[in-house]
């Protein structure tokens, strides 16, 4: 191929690189940008068509809008109880309490959120949050996010022009991949890439690397994420030398579409149940009130009418269990499913239509009722939708510093899914936008923060050319096409390491995981360089392969059943278990894993819930201190 | 499951071609699914673009049997039974290769307009809008990108020389949402769309209304109030004779 010769490489340098064009990597671009710092953003799509774009229900931010009883502390224990206690707590702390500032943030940036009657910013109630708690725009939260955060880079780009500023200060560079990090002693010091449209390749210096790349979901066949979720970011990482916790702690959410084939998995927003929908079985039962589990029960209605109820009078009532934290839905669904009690193509029904006026669920769903009628031929205000679990979020990823976004490796941050820790085993719905919100911008803040004090690096020929030589084997191997390959990796992991897992199976997705990965490493690619998608996947191939290692390793290791892991042959979460991370490195090209402490809450912040519900969670010694008022809490019957 | 004809085109800049693949379609599917279908098993090379494949992206935009429409939103039970399938790139844009076209003339335009600006006595937090009010400009932040209304409008679907002064639908809807913007601190806006966007190329043809995904009203709520208003503004006797004396190039902001 003639344009295979194309090997001069685009030499390019900034302060802050950051690596994603989702919510979080713009975050963090803005907020280096301001701190005075030359920025490049690197987009794996065209700007402003990342992941993000996808999230429909809401940014969860105790903003106490709708309901004033709501604060920081409220939202830090739904955050908690939701992860099941594995999480960060000061990373969970953190979020809690900047989540408003970094809401109305968006407001001055022109996002146009939804209205109270007073005209402040909506919110409206989602699974495992106690009051309504989620900034939204209809369900299109994510594209108002951002296209908001979009717009806000061309604001910033705007200004430097006004102000004599170079382009190159803040730049967008889309359609690009990151292929490998540059380390020197110990710290980063620049990327290399390519440009898909081209196929040319791009180095570029910077003593500052956000990687805010999204998740892992492509490894997945039923998944609700697009081509980009590859564990670009994850793997990178590792290969970098920094650490990945929690990866056995995927989350299932619990309605992805099931029919027709072509759309299984895409999302059916949380928002269908925060505002009335309820889940059915094949015989007509609302089959959730079965499954509360003991540690939610007393939050959640125990009967219809009580549920019904809540949904007017919040203050006197429980939520109906169809609002359980996510895992727990998405594991009552399969079991249904199991039991022999599942719809016509295995999934389960939610149901709107008869609890809603039509004009309201338009009103309130608009993307679901397209998304429906479109794809589905179904109306959604006249009949009930079939749904089941799909791959949808990560909660693992690169340990960081809860306050500076950090990882071990120097000049490395990291924010948004790609990072791990915020939200313990299993994430609530809506603080994953308020998540890439608070931690993008303290990672870009942090990175800035860091450039400021490090000399501008320089990238050797040698190393740029060993990633080049890298970049481009697929083109000189003799292997298997890259799309059987990738379906392959899925078919393991969907079949052995899904939302149901138990330790044979596990232990044969690692043998079958090691099969792959010779044949991984011998993909091969036809064509050109210019916008080649097959080369493209076969370069993403090792990045799936090494984070589905990761998953599967830290999934056998824990043998009990918490949050978005769980072992049908070690049912039951185990308080020891609580007090652990699985931490995954790379050594000598294998995943390591290893034991760490979970970091252990402070007595202020453990004093925020009752000693009963803390001894559900944890071993005595470690709540035993913790002194508990039940008076200053603010726990509904 | 049945086989079907696909034609889609291949090639880059300099030139190109339909290519005819045989390939099997499932119940249920929409053209995207067959267009990787061809991909896995035919055309490992075949360039196009997606992301989110549920019509929330608009990266997969291409003309289907002529039609500018989201590959991921067009399902094959549209076709008549052993009608052929015709992918073609967006016509409008340059080809980068195959289905995929560069889009930057799309960026470059937002690029050149105003960003919002907000009131400076306002903090954040303070904001304090209707509903009825966010609404009207909701309508237009509904947009994903697509970019089928650019590639449909004639003004520069044909005309090349049209491009460097003509914005397009999506940046009219863009003008017309920062118009009705609550709390834009801007009254420029229409004019702005006048002056420096190209409004006054547009002669409301509804094409692109016709083809947004979105099923945003381009014309009607965004294109048309926007070509009256200033339309009155530059003929109303009183704004023209108050233009004259305090000679301002910008009209005085409308309370409408």
């Amino acid at each position: 191929m003639s344009d295979n010769d194309i090997n001069e490489v685009e030499h390019l340098a900034c302060d802050v690189l950051v690596i994603g064009a989702g919510g979080a990597g713009l975050r963090a671009a803005v907020e280096a940008r301001l701190a005075g710092k030359s920025v490049i953003v690197i987009s794996k799509s065209l700007f402003g068509k990342a992941h993000t774009v996808m999230a429909e229900g809401g940014a969860a931010a105790a903003m106490g809008n709708v309901n004033a009883n709501d604060n920081w502390q409220v939202h830090f224990r739904d955050t908690m109880r939701g992860g099941k206690f594995l999480n960060n707590y000061r990373m969970a702390e953190l979020h809690a309490q900047e989540a408003p500032d970094r809401i109305w943030e968006l407001e001055t940036y022109g996002a146009l959120f939804d209205r109270t009657p007073e005209g402040k910013i909506s919110q409206r109630n989602f699974g495992g949050h106690e009051y309504p708690r989620l900034a939204h725009v209809g369900d299109r939260t994510g594209l108002e996010l951002i296209r908001t955060l979009q717009q806000k880079l061309v604001s910033l780009q705007q200004d430097d022009e006004a102000a004599g500023e170079s382009e190159s200060k803040l730049q967008v560079i889309d359609e690009t991949t990151i292929t490998e990090l540059f380390i020197e002693g110990g710290a980063v010091k620049g990327a290399f890439g390519y440009r898909r449209a081209t196929g040319g390749f791009m180095a570029i210096a910077a003593p500052a690397i956000v990687l805010a790349t999204g998740g892992i979901g492509r490894s997945f066949k039923v998944t609700s994420n697009s081509w980009e979720y590859t564990g670009d970011g994850h793997a990178l990482a590792l290969r970098a030398g920094a650490k990945l916790i929690n990866m056995e702690f995927i989350q299932f959410h619990p309605t992805g579409m099931v029919w027709p084939p072509s759309v299984r998995g895409i999302l059916v927003t949380e928002s269908v149940r925060g505002d009335g929908g309820v889940l059915k079985n094949s015989a007509g039962e609302r089959f959730m009130f079965d499954y509360i589990p003991e540690v939610f029960k007393a939050q959640y209605a125990d009967n219809p009418e009580e549920g019904d109820r809540w949904y007017t009078d919040p203050d006197h009532n429980r939520r109906p269990p169809e609002l359980l934290p996510r895992d727990e839905v998405a594991r009552a669904i399969n079991s249904e499913v199991k039991a022999g009690r599942g719809s016509e193509h295995g999934g389960v029904y939610l149901d709107i239509a008869s609890r809603r006026d039509a004009e309201t669920i338009r009103k309130k769903l608009p993307s679901m009722y397209h998304q429906f009628k479109e794809l589905a031929d179904v109306d959604i205000t006249a009949e009930p939708m079939e749904v089941g679990p799909t791959c949808h979020y990560i909660m693992g990823g690169i340990e960081v510093d809860a306050d500076t976004a950090a990882s071990a490796v120097a000049g490395l941050f990291a924010a948004g899914e790609v990072s791990g820790g915020m939200h313990g085993s299993n994430r609530l719905g809506g603080n994953s936008l308020s998540d890439l919100l608070v931690f993008g911008k303290r990672a870009g803040e942090y990175a800035a923060a860091h450039a400021s004090g490090a000399e501008s690096p320089k990238l050797t020929e040698a190393e740029i050319a060993a990633a080049a030589e890298d970049a481009l084997r697929p083109f000189g191997n003799e292997g298997e096409n890259p799309y059987a390959l990738q379906s392959a990796l899925q078919a393991v992991n969907g079949r052995l390491v899904g939302i149901i897992r138990k330790a044979g199976e596990l232990e044969e997705a690692l043998t079958e995981l090691a099969a792959l990965e010779s044949r991984i490493a011998n993909v091969s690619a036809s064509g050109g360089r210019a916008y080649n998608p097959g080369w493209h996947l076969a370069l993403d191939l090792r990045n799936m392969y090494v984070c589905s290692v990761a998953t599967a390793k830290a999934a056998l290791e824990r043998d009990e059943s918490r949050g978005g892991h769980t072992r049908e042959d070690a049912p039951g979460m185990d308080p020891e278990w609580r007090k652990i991370n699985l931490v995954a490195s790379l050594e000598d090209g294998e995943v390591r894993l290893t034991r760490q402490d979970v970091p252990a809450m402070t007595p202020e912040l453990l004093g925020l819930f009752e000693t009963a519900e803390l001894s559900k969670y944890m071993t005595a010694d470690e709540y035993g201190t913790a002194t508990t008022d039940p008076s200053t809490t603010v726990e509904e019957a | 499951m049945s086989t079907r004809t696909f034609r889609v085109w291949r090639g880059d800049a300099e030139g190109g071609e339909l290519a005819e693949f045989d390939v099997a379609v499932n119940e249920g599917e929409v053209v995207l699914d067959v267009v990787h279908r061809i991909q896995a098993e035919q055309a490992p090379d075949l360039a196009v673009r997606w992301n989110c494949k549920a019509g929330k992206c608009g990266s997969c935009s291409a003309e289907v049997n002529g039609m500018p429409r989201l590959m991921c939103m067009t399902r094959m039970n549209l076709f008549a039974d052993g009608e052929p399938v015709t992918i073609t790139p967006l016509r409008t844009f340059p080809v980068v290769r195959d289905l995929v076209t560069d889009v930057s003339f799309n960026y470059e335009k937002a690029r050149e307009m105003p960003q919002f600006a907000p009131p400076a006595d306002l903090k954040p937090g303070e904001y304090r809008m209707q509903q009825v009010d966010v609404e009207r400009s909701q309508e237009f932040r509904k947009c994903i990108e697509c970019f089928l209304c650019q590639n449909t409008c004639h003004v520069v679907r044909d005309h090349e020389e049209n491009k460097p002064p003509f914005s397009g639908p999506r940046l009219f809807i863009r003008a017309a949402e920062l118009d009705m913007h609550p709390l834009d601190a801007r009254d420029d806006r229409r004019e702005a769309a006048q002056d420096e966007q190209g409004l006054g190329y547009c002669n409301i043809t509804k094409c692109c209304t016709e083809v947004c995904p979105e099923h945003i009203h381009i014309t009607d709520n965004a294109i048309i109030p926007m070509k009256e208003r200033v339309a009155g503004d530059r003929y109303d006797p009183l704004v023209w004779l108050g233009r004259k004396i305090f000679r301002k190039g910008k009209a005085p902001s409308a309370t409408d």
